[in-house]
């Protein structure tokens, strides 16, 4: 019984939780001014690695940062024991999903040897210090920015992209808000999180990325995870992967850059040079994959000359027959976060209720705001829905599904509505004539580009 | 604190910003609200090649004009807005809504009033070479490759909600 399983956390994340809340609300004031229930705060996080291997560097940090010295190294101290918190908390809420789904996981990943770091870095480093000094609520609109040149500098890197990316986001939000100290609230956990990301993201050296082994096989498509922010759209892909020797769970993804102004359903243009993925999710296909590359932690590295389009496969159907007895492949030991697990479920037999799911008597509550405009599936559907594809996901203390796809009945007829079904443009009349308007800004930016960018 | 705060200050995916709405970039490809004031690039009406930059900074109201080879604006006299700065005010009106636009700009208008009404504007220094540089570094983002990693930072990035239910933090004050 799914939501039973899933109602009460773990032993010891909560535990976890509150020791990260403690080193983050530090964060809100900055590290230059710590006050007695920062000092606080930063001794506990000392204290729960008191009897580690990394107990003596973090104590040592914290011992630093009280007496005020704030040095990279004593910050990557920081933002390593709050990764290893987290990483735990990580580690047990899927445990948890997986005893509660019954999912089989592949347990390790062999070690990533680490690679030098680029040059551009550094800029980004020295920014992330001074946040952490200023804290939140001392951002102001200069410092919002001050970042701008270094992550410029990492962007024709396409190893930066990920920490380009992430801070092209993080920034995003600054600005937006800066001068924080007028705010009333502060996304407290979450810029913690994408600041102590970053900052191990900027350093010197970092992992390189994950060895990848070719593979062949078919991959059958459950359902399409969206993510934004201005400069980016992403798709990714949660399918299982047939091969000779069973069946997996995997991902996959491709992203583009992209601006503010493109957004909703347009966000799809930008992924054009992918035309048969896009192809296999709009006219919902199984992909036949030859010499496609996969990593240890279960990520398809996408290139569409690898690929051609299958039969006609329902991912429901896929669901059903398929996906109880796929094997799960573990994170990447760097990445785990409660936020990005993301498991495909299978819900059926439930019944809509306010803004969640009733299973089995028991609430389990929806992601909504996880719902995107760039695709048909809306609240209002989810909530006369029988049967759901989605992501388990944990936040805020709770589990929760995002969905993917719904079947629901229309007019007596059962039809599926999936987040990607518009991935070569919207099938409804109304949101095809709306993103024709507004996809022109696609064409009006690149016209302007070529004509400004070389002039 | 209440608990709704403390709850919402303890998610790692929450909105933040909220999302621009799309608008027609023909005339006015680029606006942003950004280094305190509000700035964009006009497309010229009768020549394809040029561009005006307009800008319009915060608290002052110090209005700005030129085109991309730092020609003034000869419709900007004074402290009357040429007819690039009334068209950017439009379009960042649809792209963030007025009333974000106002609280950047420290408009204060009253109920069904445009914002135009509510300038009392001054002149500015000539910001045109940071404000097209900023559009290029705009720009510069349809150029880059696509990616096929797996960035798992994005997981805390969905993409726009059709409906967003909370509001970001800028638009709580």
């Amino acid at each position: 019984m799914l939501a039973e399983a899933l109602g009460a956390p773990p032993e010891g994340v909560e535990a976890a939780v509150t020791v990260v809340d403690g080193l983050d609300r530090a964060l809100v004031h900055g590290l230059s001014r710590v006050d007695d229930e920062g000092a606080a705060a930063l001794e506990a996080t000392a204290a729960a690695f008191a009897d580690s291997p990394p107990g003596e560097r973090i104590a040592e940090a914290v011992g630093k940062i009280l007496a005020g010295t704030v040095s990279d190294e004593h910050l990557v101290a920081l933002a390593a024991a709050r990764l290893a918190l987290l990483a735990a908390a990580h580690d047990a809420l899927l445990a948890q999903s997986d005893s509660a789904l019954g999912r089989h996981r592949d347990g390790v990943i062999p070690p990533i040897a680490s690679a030098p770091n680029g040059i551009p870095v550094a800029g980004c480093r020295s920014w992330l210090r001074e946040l952490a000094i200023a804290g939140w609520r001392g951002v102001d609109r200069e410092l919002a920015s001050a970042a701008a040149q270094s992550v410029q500098a990492l962007l024709p890197d396409p190893g930066q992209r990920r920490l380009a990316v992430l801070l092209d986001g993080l920034t995003a939000e600054l600005q937006a808000v800066a001068p924080v100290a007028g705010q009333q609230r502060v996304p407290v956990r979450r810029w913690a999180d994408l600041w102590s990301r970053a900052l191990v993201l900027s350093q010197p050296t970092v992992a390189g990325p994950a060895p990848a082994t070719p593979v062949d096989g078919r991959l059958l498509v459950l359902g399409v995870d969206l993510h934004e922010h201005p400069t980016v759209f992403r798709a990714q892909v949660h399918g299982l992967l047939e091969q000779s020797d069973g069946v997996r769970l995997v991902r996959t993804s491709i992203a583009a850059p992209k601006v503010d102004t493109i957004t909703g359903p347009s966000a799809w243009r930008m992924l054009a040079g992918f035309p048969v993925l896009l192809g296999a999710l709009a006219q919902r296909r199984a992909v036949e994959l030859s010499g496609m590359p996969l990593t240890p932690s279960g990520d398809l590295i996408w290139d569409d000359a690898a690929a051609g389009a299958g039969e006609p496969s329902d991912p429901f159907t896929v669901a059903q027959v398929r996906l109880a007895g796929a094997t799960a492949m573990s994170t990447a030991p760097l990445d785990r976060h409660p936020a990005v697990i993301a498991e495909p479920v299978l819900l059926q037999g439930y019944t809509p209720n306010g803004a969640g799911l009733e299973l089995d008597g028991r609430p389990l509550p929806v992601a909504v705001d996880r719902i995107p405009a760039a695709g048909p599936l809306t609240r209002e559907l989810v909530g006369a829905s029988t049967a759901c594809i989605g992501l388990l996901r944990w936040d805020g203390g709770r589990w929760a599904v995002q969905p993917l796809a719904v079947q629901v009945v229309q007019k007596k007829k059962l039809v599926t509505v999936h987040t990607a079904d518009w991935a070569l443009g919207p099938t409804e009349a109304k949101a095809a004539k709306d993103e024709a308007g507004a996809g022109m800004a696609v064409a009006v930016l690149r016209e302007r580009a070529g004509r400004l960018l070389r002039t | 604190m209440d608990n709704d705060v403390v709850a919402w200050e303890r998610r790692s995916v929450t909105p933040v910003i909220t999302p621009v709405r799309p608008r027609k970039l023909a005339k006015v490809p680029f606006v942003e609200l950004a280094e305190g004031r509000l700035q964009g690039v006009v497309s010229s009406g009768s020549d394809i090649a040029r561009v005006y930059v307009s800008s319009i900074t915060a608290v002052e109201h110090g209005l700005s004009c030129s085109t991309n080879n730092n020609r003034p604006c000869g419709g900007l006299r004074g402290a009357a807005p040429c007819k690039h700065l009334q068209a950017l005010l439009v379009e960042a009106e649809l792209q963030y809504g007025t009333a974000r636009v106002a609280r950047y700009l420290r408009i204060e208008v009253a109920q069904g009033q445009d914002l135009l009404s509510g300038l009392h504007p001054s002149t500015a220094p000539n910001q045109a070479a940071q404000v097209f540089s900023s559009f290029l570094r705009h720009l510069t983002y349809l150029e880059l490759p696509a990616s096929t990693d797996p960035l798992p930072e994005l997981h805390w990035f969905p993409a726009s909600p059709a409906v967003p239910s909370a509001q970001g933090v800028a638009d709580a004050g």
